[in-house]
C-alpha cells in the first residue's frame, strides 16, 4: 500500500504525471467518499480533507471499478475508454494518485 | 476529462446540486466574545436553538444526502453543552466536522481528543498576528486564548489544524507574521475576506482593506499558491489576473444556494453564512420536508440556480473571472446584486457606492449581540467584541483532480 494517511494536504509531494503505472493494481483510498453527480462525481478524502472532482461519468466508472480490476488499464478498457483517450485518463488517474484519492493495492 | 464534459464545472455548480458539497452550521448564537465584525451578530443564546435531537435529525439528513462535511461555527459552538456529543454523532454518521472556535474550550485534554480523530478539523480564529491588532477586534485577552489553544493542539500532536484570519486594514501588513505563526505550530494558515455582514456592517468602512492592500493581498496569495487556504473567498480579486496563470486557486465562484448554504442556530436555512437576512432565507429545517426539502424545493434557491445576469458588469473584461463578486457584500453595502462588488478591483463600484444614501443599506434581520459592550477598543474600530464567525463554506477546497 502506497497510501500515506495524513491529516495534512501535501500538494508538494506530487510526482510527474507520466509516472502513473497503468498496469499496476489500484483502488480508491479507504478514507475517500464518492458522491455521484450528473457531471461525474465528487470525491472527498477524510484524511487529507481535500475535495476532488471526476469530470465525467466514464471516469467515475473507471475509478469505481479499480478495486475489482487487475490493473488501471483493464479498468479503463472495461469502462469503454478508447485507446486514443487513454493518455487523458492516465493523466486524470495520475492526478488522483498524487492527491491520494486512489492508491496502489497489493494484489 | 474536459473533453467529455458538456459544461465546465463552474457552470455545473452555478446550476446547483441535489445536495450541498458542504455547508456552514452555526450551532449557537451564544459567544463569550463580541468581535466587532461578527457576521452573525452573535453574543446571546437564542432560546429557540435546535435541540440535541433536532440537530441529530439534521445530521441524519446530511448523511443521507452524502454531504461530506459541515463547517460548524457560531457564536462559539463549543459552549453548547452537547457540542462534543454532536461532533461524535456526525463523525459516526460519516459527516466530517470542521469547527471554528476562538479556543476558549481547547484545553490540553480536548486537544488530545481532537488529535486522535481523523474526521474532525479545527480552525482557531485569530485576526491579528499581535495581541494589539487582534484584541482590538476580538476583545481583550482573545489573542492569549487563541495562542494557548494552538499550543495545546500542537502539544497534543494535532498537525495541520487551521488558523483562520479575517483580513482587515490593520492586519494585511501582518500576512508574513501570520504565516510564521502557522509554521511555528505546524498549522495551516487560512485567510478569508471581511464581509459587511452582521456587526461587520458597522465597521466595514474602517476595517475593509484599502485598494492598495487588496493588490498586496492578491500578489501575496498568488505567490503562496495552495499553501494558504482562502475558503475561495477572494474571487472578487481575480480581476487582477491577466489570465496567464497568475490566478488564485479554487473555484472562484459564489456557491450561495447552489453548492453551499447556512443553517443557523434556530434551524433557518440561508443562502450563505454572510447573508443572514430575510431576503436570503430559504426555509427552516423544522418544516415538514426538513433540510432536504428546503435545499431542493425552496423558491429562493431555485432563483439563485437560474442563470444570473451580470448587469452593469457584463461589459467588463474581468467579469468572467470575478463574476461580479460577492452577493452579500453588495447587498449589505446597499449596492444592486447585478452590479459590481463594493471592493471591485477595477474601481467600478465607486460611483455606485456614492449614490447609496447614508443609512439606506439593508440591516441584518437578527441581532444577538451582548447588550453591554464592555471592551474598549484601541484601534479605529468603534464597537466591541466578536465570535469566530469567519466561516466560508468552501473552506479548504482544492479542486485538484480530474
Amino acid at each position: 500500500m502506497a497510501c500515506a494517511v495524513s491529516t495534512e494536504a501535501s500538494p508538494s509531494s506530487s510526482a510527474p504525471g507520466r509516472s502513473f503505472d497503468l498496469d499496476a493494481a489500484w483502488q480508491l483510498h479507504p478514507q475517500v467518499s464518492v458522491r455521484p453527480e450528473r457531471f461525474g462525481a465528487l470525491l472527498y478524502h477524510f484524511g487529507t480533507r481535500r475535495l476532488s472532482f471526476l469530470k465525467s461519468p466514464q471516469l467515475l466508472a473507471v475509478v469505481g471499478s479499480l478495486a475489482e480490476q487487475r490493473s488501471a488499464r483493464t479498468a479503463c478498457v472495461s469502462a469503454g475508454v478508447a485507446v486514443a483517450e487513454m493518455p487523458a485518463y492516465q493523466a486524470a488517474l495520475s492526478t488522483l494518485a498524487e492527491s491520494a484519492m486512489i492508491c496502489e493495492r497489493s494484489t | 476529462m474536459t473533453t467529455t464534459t458538456p459544461l465546465p464545472l463552474v457552470e455545473q455548480f452555478q446550476l446547483g446540486l441535489d445536495a450541498p458539497i458542504c455547508l456552514t452550521w452555526e450551532l449557537t448564537y451564544a459567544c463569550n466574545l463580541s468581535c466587532v465584525h461578527c457576521l452573525s451578530s452573535s453574543g446571546r443564546r437564542d432560546p429557540r436553538e435546535l435541540t440535541t435531537a433536532e440537530c441529530k435529525a439534521v445530521i441524519d439528513e446530511l448523511e443521507r444526502m452524502q454531504v461530506f462535511y459541515v463547517n460548524i461555527g457560531g457564536g462559539e459552538p463549543t459552549v453548547r453543552p452537547d457540542f462534543w456529543e454532536l461532533v461524535d454523532y456526525a463523525t459516526e454518521h460519516h459527516v466530517g466536522v470542521k469547527f471554528s472556535t476562538n479556543g476558549v474550550k481547547i484545553t490540553p485534554a480536548v486537544a488530545q481528543r481532537l488529535a486522535a480523530s481523523d474526521y474532525v478539523d479545527v480552525q482557531i480564529s485569530l485576526d491579528g498576528a499581535t495581541a494589539e491588532v487582534n484584541d482590538a477586534v476580538r476583545g481583550t485577552g482573545s489573542y492569549a486564548t487563541a495562542l494557548l489553544a494552538m499550543q495545546n493542539l500542537a502539544d497534543a500532536g494535532f498537525r495541520g489544524f487551521k488558523i483562520s484570519v479575517v483580513m482587515t486594514r490593520q492586519n494585511v501588513a501582518q500576512l508574513d507574521q501570520f504565516k510564521a505563526i502557522a509554521d511555528r505550530f505546524d498549522a495551516q494558515l487560512r485567510i478569508t475576506r471581511l464581509r459587511p455582514s452582521g456587526r461587520g456592517a458597522d465597521v466595514w468602512d474602517e476595517l475593509h482593506p484599502t485598494a492598495a492592500q487588496q493588490r498586496e493581498l492578491y500578489d501575496w496569495l498568488v505567490a503562496r499558491g495552495e499553501s494558504v487556504l482562502t475558503g475561495d473567498s477572494f474571487f472578487h480579486l481575480s480581476g487582477f489576473g491577466d489570465g496567464a496563470g497568475d490566478s488564485l486557486p479554487g473555484l472562484n465562484l459564489c456557491g450561495a444556494g447552489r453548492v453551499v448554504c447556512l443553517i443557523d442556530p434556530v434551524g433557518d436555512v440561508y443562502a450563505c453564512p454572510f447573508a443572514i437576512h430575510d431576503n436570503f432565507l430559504a426555509g427552516n429545517v423544522r418544516s415538514a420536508g426538513g433540510f432536504t426539502g428546503v435545499w431542493r424545493e425552496s423558491d429562493l434557491f431555485a432563483d439563485l440556480r437560474r442563470p444570473q445576469t451580470g448587469g452593469a458588469c457584463t461589459s467588463c473584461s474581468a467579469f468572467d473571472s470575478c463574476r461580479g463578486g460577492c452577493m452579500a457584500a453588495k447587498f449589505f453595502t446597499g449596492l444592486p446584486l447585478d452590479g459590481p462588488d463594493p471592493e471591485c478591483v477595477r474601481g467600478n463600484a465607486e460611483s455606485a457606492l456614492l449614490q447609496v444614501a447614508a443609512g439606506s443599506a439593508p440591516k441584518p434581520s437578527l441581532d444577538h449581540s451582548h447588550r453591554s459592550r464592555p471592551v474598549a477598543l484601541t484601534l479605529t474600530t468603534r464597537r466591541a467584541p466578536v465570535s469566530d464567525c469567519n466561516e466560508n463554506p468552501l473552506a479548504g477546497f482544492s479542486p485538484s483532480a480530474g
